[in-house]
């Protein structure tokens, strides 16, 4: 049994052997480096270009500008092709731009021998601009009179609402208590170890060859074509090991720039390697959102309405939108889902680096609300903060009344009870009492959290498998599942073995993806990967398995009732005997002058279900009042992931994601001057990205539940362990100091300034306690 | 990709004194996580470089006969840590190091080159403020000795002719012997990270009274600084908490610390009050004296 085993991953000896090759370290003798010229003003139109002197600079192949570009303008979300045109991505980008809109825009590039050579080339571009004002924060880019930063389209991307439940209205004016709450959530950035990179280069006549580091093969293969006009069978997607996305790489940034200059420089092989600080400021951060929320709850501790209005800032260009605001909103029906709830949200241009898709889409700031709300909701009737939980949130059964399908599986109320021993919740509860005045001060914090498996019925759900035995018994398999390093090879490979009855070690996952060979499958995101392919491999998986089994029985002229695959043999079930290994079985396949044929099997699935997980993050944390300083103690974090295929790697994914977490509670923050649209801190010094000295000990426990709707009875978990620990810690410091402290990051500056404004810090600087 | 004009290896302090005065353009390189970040950056005035890197003359650790501490200017930062003479005499000093950047940082990173790039974050500064060290010069005119006080000149200045090498870091017995200290640093995060604010204190204790208090900072102003006028009230005070109390009020108005998007003037000041009391406290519990 290959479920459930924390076997080692497939990748683990050459990655931790630096075997492993990564885009960069596919290297092409003659390639060219590009460089793409950017900005230096957040809003305006460039007057007049001069790149005579970089082009004549010695080692400057071309330079191109927004004149040489194509003029259709594309989206460059990672969705699959939408066929109706409610649900199309915003088409506002070209490859090149005159009209600057943020700060670090690309109006521009060089392609050169080398680095060095390009970067001085790009210091001899000539450029000016008409400047306009920069519009950052929502009261200005509102404004009746503002300027259109897309003209021609409003600087509203998307906007919508939805009710569910009973009138939202009548339920706030029956409840006892109705409270509201408003709060920010900021620019963060995914700071995968791999930066964007993509080479491409031509080794025929008519036929693209792209090599990057992408979550979505075949996605950037469809959009190139589209930016390119040229048929999609003439574009090829490689991609190889994978540094790491979190949905940075789930959107097409490079790769149509490379296809192009590799066309106009005559099939040469061009690469584009951003460094960091370009990675920070060009390429995808997460959408900022401004919460108002209104919570009306009963004395006996029922929530029963909920109202949600929502600004996200998807800056330069609209990249996924609104689309983030959409699916964050939703996942308030399956952690709630008995108030009566109405949401609203807009999603705004602004002269800031460009939101995209970032681990949880949405929900890290949607639900960070919520569960804030929650938390004061439960103080003002004084029910304890679990307690309250458990008599809201969803159960097994609730109807998802967004969806209107069942909640199959949940675990939540007993991921709540598990969170609440580990943390020692009553007992600690009591200690911290003493806790609550002085210098240093004790609390303790949770937050729930709800996500799905998947896109559906938003987006279409669809994977492959195809799977083919080897001569020596094994299994190779092919899948479109896109492994970045979130462990799905080694997941599928599991899965195949589960089903065939075959050794972990004998099911081999062909590593790279390649759009010329792999079965189709959209790509890593959404945490779906595991969930939407469980259903191809199985399907794939049987097939072949029977087709094995049909071998077998003509190979020994039995009936195939009889036989099974035990531990990749095949054995006959009614004398409980081996009959042969699967070498000899797949020898006599392949080469046999009569019987068989090489066994392959394939599926091609589409997942019209979309399971719900839960979870819930419980900290314990020591605030530093003089120092403006949170320390956290513990922490556990418990997840309702459906059935749990490999434990260590879920845990790795937990670990993550709550470091990812701890990041955007505490220090992470994307600074822009709000005047100028200047980004202060794109780099890795000034960006507070955790180190692992600032991170506690994180525990994680899972409530496993069975998920029918999966193959193998998982759920998603990619994503959700980054939703809860931000709420939970702004919780437990409402617990500690009694002050609801409503944006984040809880930074030392933001501390700071409560502490002070609620007199915790006196004007000399002194503490007054 | 660095765009390095002319790298020459330097033998010897005197071989890198003869090729610097060779070349005027050229800048000593000697761990490199100063230089490489400015050449990264494409700045073209640290293209020519003479590289001290791993001289061993340079890199040492010694009592030397009057008991004075000498560090030679190339000591990493993990030699300092791991020094059994800067753990028994000095070990503020070992804070300071274990309080630079990552393990990385640490293996390559020389306390010479913290001293000689001039900023007032570097953490190895403040002890060595508060510990008067003495910086020992090589150039092309001789040698000399400079207090670490009248070595920084500016921001990312300091008292360097073009063909001065900083051989040794000094530390005489009266600061040290006797003494207890502490260095505090504040960050936003705890490793990888520059000083928010650093602090260093180094006292001594007669009959329960301060028989000589210094308190030296980082970030609080252009420079690393110390603030004379708080450690002369505070010389010859009996221990109390009203006096760190004092001390911590009295650092704040010599101090000079600026607003920046990093942090406010009113931030840092609320830091620097804090770390005056809690670098004091740490330093009065490493001399075995614990304040009611």
């Amino acid at each position: 049994m290959a479920v459930g085993k924390s076997v080692n991953r497939v990748d683990a000896m050459a990655k931790v052997t630096g075997r492993a090759r990564y885009t960069e370290d596919f290297y092409h003798p003659d390639m060219l480096v590009a460089k793409y010229f950017r900005s230096s003003i957040a809003h305006g139109r460039v007057t007049a270009i001069n790149v005579k002197k970089a082009e004549n600079l010695d080692g400057v192949h071309a330079v191109f500008t927004y004149k040489d570009v194509p003029e259709n303008k594309f989206p460059t979300a990672g969705h699959p092709l939408a066929l109706t045109e409610d649900h199309k991505d915003a088409a506002d980008r070209l490859l090149l731009t005159r009209d600057v809109r943020f700060m670090g825009d690309e109006i521009a590039i060089v392609a050169a021998e080398n680095e060095l050579v390009a970067n001085e080339a790009l210091k001899l571009i000539e450029v000016s601009y008409d400047e306009y004002q920069p519009l950052i924060l929502p009261e200005d880019i509102l404004e009746e009179n503002a300027r259109q930063i897309h003209e021609g389209s409003s600087n509203i991307v998307g906007e919508h609402t939805y009710t569910f439940g009973n009138d939202v209205d009548q339920a706030f004016e029956k409840a006892d208590h109705v409270l509201e709450g408003s709060f920010r959530t900021a620019m963060v950035q995914h700071c995968h170890i791999e930066n964007h990179i993509s080479h491409a280069y031509m080794d025929d006549l008519d036929k693209i060859i792209i090599v990057s580091s992408t979550q979505i093969p075949h996605i950037a293969r469809r959009i190139v074509g589209e930016v390119l006009n040229i048929p999609l069978s003439r574009i090829r997607v490689i991609k190889p090991f994978v540094g790491g996305g979190f949905g940075n790489k789930q959107d097409v940034i490079l790769e149509p720039m490379v296809a192009f200059l590799t066309l106009k420089l005559n099939g040469r092989a061009v690469q584009i390697n951003l460094s960091r600080e370009e990675c920070i400021i060009g390429t995808r951060t997460r959408h900022p959102f401004y919460i108002d929320v209104k919570t009306g709850v009963m004395n006996d501790g029922t929530i029963v309405a909920r109202h949600m209005d929502a600004i996200s800032i998807t800056g330069a260009y609209a990249s996924h939108g609104h689309s983030v605001a959409a699916a964050g909103g939703s996942k308030q029906s399956s952690l709630y889902p008995r108030a009566a709830t109405s949401f609203h949200a807009r999603t705004l241009y602004a002269n800031t680096p460009v939101a995209g898709a970032m681990r949880a889409y949405g929900s890290p700031q949607i639900i960070y609300a919520l569960e804030c709300a929650t938390e004061d909701a439960a103080r003002k009737i004084g029910m304890d903060s679990v307690e309250f939980r458990l008599k809201n949130v969803a159960r097994q059964g609730d109807m998802n009344l967004l969806s209107g399908k069942e909640i199959l599986s949940c675990g939540l109320a007993d991921c709540l009870i598990k969170g609440r021993d580990f943390i020692g919740w009553d007992e600690k509860k009591k200690e911290y009492e003493k806790f609550k005045t002085g210098p240093v001060r004790k609390g303790l914090g949770l937050a729930c959290l709800s996500y799905a498996s998947g896109t559906y019925p938003v987006c279409v759900e669809i994977a492959g498998a195809r799977i083919a035995l080897n001569q020596d018994g094994t299994v190779h398999v092919m899948v479109g599942a896109t492994e970045i390093g979130q462990g799905s090879d080694t997941v599928v490979a599991q899965m195949v073995a589960q089903t065939l009855s075959f050794p972990y070690e004998n099911v081999l996952v062909v590593q790279a993806q390649d759009t010329d060979v792999t079965p189709f499958d959209t790509g890593a995101y959404a945490s779906r990967q595991a969930y939407v392919v469980s259903n191809a491999v199985f399907r794939a998986a049987t097939d072949l398995r029977e087709k094995i089994l049909d071998h077998a029985a003509a190979m020994t002229d039995t009936d195939v009732a009889g036989l099974d695959i035990v531990d990749g043999n095949i054995v006959d079930t009614r004398k409980n005997a081996q009959v042969m290994d699967m070498k000899t079985l797949a020898i006599d396949s392949f080469y046999h002058k009569e019987r068989g044929c090489q066994l392959t099997a394939e599926a091609s699935f589409k997942a019209t279900t979309n399971a719900p997980v839960f979870g819930c993050t419980f900290v314990d944390i020591t605030v530093d009042i003089p120092l403006c300083k949170i320390k956290i103690n513990r922490m556990i974090s418990v997840h309702d992931s459906g059935v749990i295929i490999n434990p260590v790697q879920s845990g790795g994914q937990i670990h993550g994601g709550a470091f990812m977490g701890i990041g955007a509670a505490l220090s992470e923050e994307l600074l822009i001057n709000p005047k100028t649209g200047y980004i202060y801190n794109n780099n890795l010094l000034d960006y507070k990205f955790p180190t692992f000295t600032d991170v506690p000990p994180i525990h994680h426990d899972f409530v496993e539940t069975f998920e029918p709707t999966s193959a193998y009875g998982n759920k998603a978990l990619g994503e959700t362990p980054v939703i809860s620990p931000p709420p939970a810690i702004r919780n437990a410091v409402l617990d500690a100091t009694g002050l609801c402290i409503n944006s984040l990051p809880l930074s030392p500056h933001t501390l700071f300034t409560a502490f002070k404004d609620h007199g915790l810090i006196d004007e000399k600087g002194g503490d007054n306690v | 990709m660095f765009d390095i004009s002319s790298h020459k290896k330097a033998g010897s302090v005197k071989e890198a004194i003869s090729l610097l005065t060779e070349n005027p353009d050229a800048k000593l390189i000697a761990g490199g996580t100063d230089v490489l970040i400015k050449l990264r950056e494409g700045k073209k005035q640290f293209s020519h470089l003479v590289d001290i890197h791993g001289l061993k003359e340079l890199n040492f650790i010694k009592k030397d006969g009057d008991n004075t501490i000498v560090i030679g200017s190339s000591t990493v930062f993990s030699q300092v840590i791991e020094s059994d003479i800067i753990n028994t005499h000095i070990p503020m000093l070992a804070d300071a190091a274990q309080s630079v950047g990552g393990p990385q940082i640490r293996n390559i990173a020389t306390i010479g080159g913290n001293i000689c790039n001039g900023v007032t974050s570097a953490d190895s500064a403040s002890p060595l403020f508060a510990l008067n060290a003495i910086l020992s010069v090589q150039g092309s005119e001789g040698a000399r000795d400079i207090p670490i006080a009248d070595f920084y000149l500016g921001p990312g200045k300091v008292d360097l002719k073009h063909t001065d090498v900083l051989t040794a870091i000094k530390v005489s017995p009266e600061n040290y012997d006797h003494a207890f200290g502490c260095y505090y640093k504040y960050a936003m995060r705890n490793a990888m990270d520059i000083a928010t604010i650093g602090c260093a204190v180094n006292l001594k204790i007669k009959n329960g009274r301060l028989q000589d208090y210094r308190i030296a900072f980082g970030v609080a102003g252009p420079v690393p600084m110390r603030c004379p006028r708080a450690e002369n009230m505070a010389r010859g005070q009996a221990l109390s908490s009203r006096l760190i109390e004092d001390i911590s009020q009295a650092v704040t108005k010599e101090v000079t610390p600026r607003t920046s998007w990093r942090a406010s003037r009113e931030f840092r000041l609320n830091i620097i009050t804090e770390l005056a009391k809690r670098a004091t406290i740490k330093a009065l519990k490493r001399a075995g004296e614990e304040l009611s």
